[in-house]
């Protein structure tokens, strides 16, 4: 009998490994292509005429100019929507083009397609709408406040939710109390919106080439709005430049379709950043109101809460960002009783969706703004108050469901304390002529400060996010491995949009079947849905998949093996690149036990059923759960208000770093958007209309406001993943926000300042003035 | 729409003569972003004016003591010596002007041509009482920079006149620039300032950027500061500078919009003010 040696290297390109992925190079080079490069001979472009009220009544259409100028192919509108009128990833409430009413600022109305971009823009010129514009309705409490004109005919209140459990009246020596509120933020992706559409011979189906985060749940929208059988949609991944929620919903697709069949031709269409501002939904500005209670030790005993998000004119996912909002309420804490009430509304202001974290950022901000007043109001430091509180596997949320995942929140709480201080000095290590490094102070190339001008503080925010779809939803994903010859190809849907799935795909079926070649086909329709690479949920779903059609694959090749040798297939084992018999000295590569072998596996990965939340919001919900802590260190300049982030260090619980090079990476770039939140990033729309949609104005971090990340993986296998890995990508924004708020209220508190900061982002105004 | 690429002034004088509606073209960074943005569409002639070395030069003077700026140099350009030791507080500026791409486009005669109160390079040229050199076919004429910024995006330029040449004055004594923007880096002022202390003539002058339509100056709080500084000593009696820093704050002008707030943008420049000075003068004690 073989011992198999265990020689803890690790074999290169396995799970575990860091291997440089696929797409890194060429998009460093800039030869990757972006959807937004897609074009094809004789292509037409398309264009999209937007509302410019936030709520009106449309009383005419008139295209008549614009088909008079040369060069313009096609003008449509809602009269040219064969199918559904309407579309939506949760109920289908908005409109492919607005027929009678327009509910938003730049709301799709028309849209033409033309020889070249130049003419498309001088054919939206010339159609003429004719409007009767309507006072908007943009205050969220007055449209849960029944009475107002609805503004749509599903009604003003996208959804309503409490949740009442344990003894909603318990209360405790210590309580506090707060209102917070969020602003909108943009997901600010990088690779605009763009897709090209290629009609079949004949003009009866069509193949779209886009940026998406969901190619199937497109492709069932499409079909359904264009009156055309599933089968007749076929969507291919094209580059996709980042995505964070904005991709989930419809934006150009069925615009970008609708033209390319009506005219037999390809059609291109493409957002310029302004556009890309109207045509996703952002994140959803919340209120929150809390009130915690807890015993004189700080143990908490009960919260309360009050949540009202801002869904915008139409619902796309705001139930489902409303359910992850309150049953998040208690934050990563054992609390026994709670009871929240909750409304998604409607309103003008521009439709809110997924972004990275979807309600649990919102929630966020505000529990744990909470928890450091409960601290102050016990004596106790910031990170005592967590760790007495924090949740552990078996805890229940308000909603009754107990966390069953692995549930480190203690763990990651104390090592993220272990990370050192940063040791450089406000302003950083002097020049050489002893003048402090003005990049490094707040207000940086500006040159405000003075290095005695500035104060340092520290805050801290713990975080938990629920992983994958909630409340009954079947995200299931689908993969398909071949083996042979020794090469796997894996196909599947999964939307590749930046996180870097294809390379752990890869690294998945070289550690399941022991190979080193592993071919990624196109990303496509031509294979089951993936679900959408969102909630944190693709290396679990699709990784799970991956793993799954692998493993099946290589049960075949035992099979194949054990034929040929007469060895019962359930003593092969995978050593390596070989296949070895665990019962005897049979040891043979696979390249070879795979030769002249067909071997093509296809299997679709299901997580657990989840449940409805009842009337009082009880139900097991959720599917998983992850959790992180998040440390700020901040330098402030009181009387300016201006901040500079020091430092950022973290401990996330990621079951098991599968990449560890890309979980970094998600780590730094999550902590970039919630910094960026945190001071910064907000959509501002008065009256409705959008006022900072282009880069000039809408700040995201730089390089100079990101400062080092120092990181601990907190790696305890979760028994419920497949691959024991949690999902990486929301909890990073989520605690981090807060963190840096916290260390600003900490920094003003030690320049005898007190400022309650309940807003994010917070602006230079709310600490100074 | 055709592109003139002239390469000496007068062709590109000429050129404007003869199409006074055309768009003049330096380093782009701001018209581009016009077209891009649909705000302008150049339909005739446009004349770029990179090539056009004239307009890309500086000379020092040092008898007179000027320093003269073409229109076509670079922010880069301007912050690397002698310039950056000549005129400090453009240098200053010229550092905190978009990003390295941007600052090895973009101009200060474009930073001028498009007159936003937020253009770094303007709070400077006012506070050092710039003389501007403007060309057209019809001659020379020599403006103040004050005179040539009229409002916001506005200049008192007329059609066919383009700007040749910025002569700046070579003083001895401390001088700043400071810009308040909501990121630290890359981000347009909601608030600047710039101080400018001439030891020679025991004068100063501040100037304010992002504070009203156009710069703002403040002649009081200059003539306020100039007589309590000790020259000798190079210092200023603390209660002094807080009503230096009252003075600014209340000749700003400012407004509310979406990037901030009147309220903050007058406290801002107040500080900004009062950290200028406290850069260029010892505080001392306050007087009795
Ligand atoms: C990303 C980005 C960041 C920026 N950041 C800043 C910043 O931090 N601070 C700041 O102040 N600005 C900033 N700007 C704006 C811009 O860079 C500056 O205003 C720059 O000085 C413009 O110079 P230019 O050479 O690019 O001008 P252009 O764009 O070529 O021209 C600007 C205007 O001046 C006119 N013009 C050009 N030359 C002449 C001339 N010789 N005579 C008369 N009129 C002329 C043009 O017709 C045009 O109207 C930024 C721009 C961008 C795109």
């Amino acid at each position: 009998m073989s011992v198999v040696e265990d020689t803890q290297t690790l074999r290169a390109g396995t799970i575990g490994d860091s291997p440089a992925r696929p797409d890194g190079i060429s998009k460093v080079q800039g030869g990757y292509a972006f959807s937004s490069d897609l074009s094809a001979d004789g292509c037409l472009f398309g264009a999209t005429l937007r509302s410019p009220y936030p709520y009106a009544r449309i009383v005419s259409i008139d295209q008549s100019a614009a088909w008079k100028i040369s060069g313009v192919e096609a003008v449509i509108t809602a009269d040219d929507v064969p199918g559904q009128l309407t579309y939506g990833l949760i109920s289908q409430d908005q409109p492919v083009f607005a027929s009678d009413v327009v509910r938003y600022v730049g709301e799709p109305v028309a849209a033409v397609a033309a020889l070249d971009p130049e003419t498309a823009r001088r054919a939206l010129d010339a159609i003429v709408v004719e409007y009767d514009e309507r006072s908007p309705l943009l205050d969220p409490e007055t449209a849960i406040a029944e009475g107002h004109e609805l503004i749509h005919p599903d009604g003003n209140l996208i959804r309503h939710q409490r949740i009442v459990h344990g003894n909603p009246d318990a209360s405790g020596a210590v309580v506090v109390e707060g209102t917070y509120e969020i602003g909108m933020q943009d997901q600010a992706f990088l690779g605009l919106e763009a897709a090209i559409a290629y009609p079949d011979p004949g003009a009866d189906g069509v193949e779209l080439h886009l940026a998406t985060q969901w190619l199937h749940e497109d492709q069932g929208q499409i079909a359904a709005c264009l009156g055309v059988s599933d089968d007749k949609v076929r969507l291919v991944l094209g580059g996709v430049g980042g995505a964070f929620g904005a991709r989930e919903d419809i934006s150009l697709q069925v615009h970008t379709c609708l033209l390319a069949l009506r005219l037999g031709r390809p059609v291109r269409m493409a957002y310029s950043r302004a556009e890309s501002f109207l045509g996703h939904v952002h994140r959803h500005p919340a209120t929150i109101w809390m009130r915690h209670h807890a015993d004189a030790a700080g143990t908490l005993v009960n919260v309360e809460a009050r949540f009202v998000f801002d869904g915008g004119a139409y619902a796309s996912t705001s139930s489902a960002v409303l359910v992850n909002g309150i049953t998040m309420a208690q934050g990563p804490y054992a609390c026994p009783n709670g009871q929240v009430d909750g409304y998604a509304v409607r309103t003008n202001h521009l439709p809110c969706g997924a972004m990275r974290g979807f309600g649990a950022v919102q929630a966020c901000f505000a529990y744990e703004s909470q928890m450091d007043k409960l601290a102050d109001a016990c004596g106790l430091e910031p990170q005592e108050i967590r760790v007495r509180n924090a949740m552990r596997t078996g805890d229940t949320l308000l909603t009754g469901q107990p966390v069953m995942n692995v549930a480190p929140v203690e763990e990651c709480i104390r090592e993220t304390a272990a990370l050192p201080l940063p040791d450089e000095p406000v302003g950083g290590a002097p020049l050489g002529d002893g003048s402090p490094n003005v990049m490094k102070l707040p207000g940086g190339a500006g040159r405000t400060a003075d290095t005695r001008d500035i104060v340092r503080g520290i805050g801290w925010g713990v975080s938990i996010k629920n992983l994958m779809y909630s409340e009954t939803f079947d995200d299931y994903s689908t993969a398909r491995c071949r083996l042979t010859d020794g090469v796997v190809t894996l196909k599947f849907a999964t939307a590749e949009v930046g996180q870097g799935f294809i390379t752990i795909a890869g690294q998945i079926a070289r550690t399941v079947l022991g190979v080193d070649e592993v071919v990624l086909d196109q990303i496509d329709t031509g294979v089951g849905s993936a679900g959408s690479t969102s909630a944190s949920r693709q290396t679990w779903m699709s990784g799970g998949a991956v793993d799954a059609a692998c493993r099946a694959a290589r049960e075949r090749l035992f099979e194949a093996v054990g034929r040929s040798y007469g060895i019962e297939p359930v003593r092969f084992m995978i050593d390596g690149t070989d296949v070895i018999d665990t019962a005897g000295d049979l040891r043979i590569p696979v390249s070879e036990a795979s030769a002249g072998l067909e071997i093509e596996e296809t299997v679709e990965y299901h997580h657990p059923e989840t449940e409805d939340l009842d009337e009082l919001g009880q139900g097991n919900c959720h599917t998983a759960f992850a959790f992180v802590a998040h440390r700020a260190v901040v330098d402030v300049d009181p009387e300016l208000g201006l901040v500079k982030v020091i430092q950022i260090a973290t401990a996330q619980d990621v079951g098991n770093a599968l990449n560890p090079l890309s979980v970094v990476g998600q780590i730094e770039g999550g902590i970039a958007q919630g910094l960026g939140l945190a001071v910064m990033e907000e959509i501002i729309q008065i009256d409705g209309v959008i006022r900072n949609g282009n880069f000039t104005d809408y700040l995201l971090p730089t390089f100079l406001d990101m400062p080092p990340v120092l990181t601990t993986l907190i790696e305890q296998p979760d028994p419920h993943a497949p691959l024991g890995a949690k999902g990486v990508g929301e909890p990073p924004c989520i605690s981090s926000t807060p963190a840096v708020v916290a260390a600003i209220r900490d920094a003003l508190r030690q320049a005898g300042i007190e400022k309650p900061l309940n807003r994010v982002p917070v602006r230079p105004a709310d600490i100074c003035l | 729409m055709t592109v003139a690429v002239p390469t000496t002034l007068d062709e590109a004088v000429r050129l404007f003569a003869a199409e006074p509606s055309a768009m003049l073209l330096a380093g782009g960074t701001d018209a581009m972003v016009e077209i891009n943005d649909g705000h302008r569409r150049p339909g005739g002639l446009v004349i770029a004016l990179n090539r056009v070395s004239d307009l890309r030069t500086w000379r020092h003077d040092a008898e007179r003591r000027t320093l003269t700026i073409g229109a076509g140099v670079t922010y880069s350009e301007l912050m690397q010596e002698p310039i950056a030791t000549l005129a400090p507080a453009l240098a200053d500026a010229s550092r905190t002007v978009g990003s390295p791409q941007i600052r090895n486009a973009g101009t200060l005669g474009g930073n001028l041509g498009t007159c936003s109160p937020a253009g770094d390079g303007l709070p400077v040229l006012s506070a050092l009482g710039a003389q501007v050199r403007i060309v057209s076919a019809a001659g020379e004429r020599a403006a103040s920079v004050d005179d040539v910024m009229v409002g916001v995006k506005r200049t008192s330029l007329k059609p066919g006149e383009m700007i040749a040449e910025i002569v700046l004055p070579v003083l001895d004594g401390w001088q700043g620039y400071a810009k308040v923007g909501v990121r630290n880096a890359m981000v347009i002022a909601i608030a600047s300032a710039c101080l400018v202390v001439d030891t020679d003539a025991r004068q100063l002058s501040i100037a304010l950027g992002s504070v009203g339509p156009t710069i703002v100056r403040c002649p009081e709080a200059e003539r306020q500061l100039a007589a309590a500084v000790d020259w000798a000593a190079l210092s200023v009696p603390s209660d002094a500078l807080d009503e230096f820093v009252g003075l600014v704050s209340s000749a700003s002008r400012p407004i509310t919009d979406h990037r901030s707030t009147a309220d903050y943008r007058r406290h801002a420049v107040g500080v900004l003010a009062k950290r200028l000075a406290r850069r260029a003068f010892t505080a001392g004690e306050r007087r009795s």
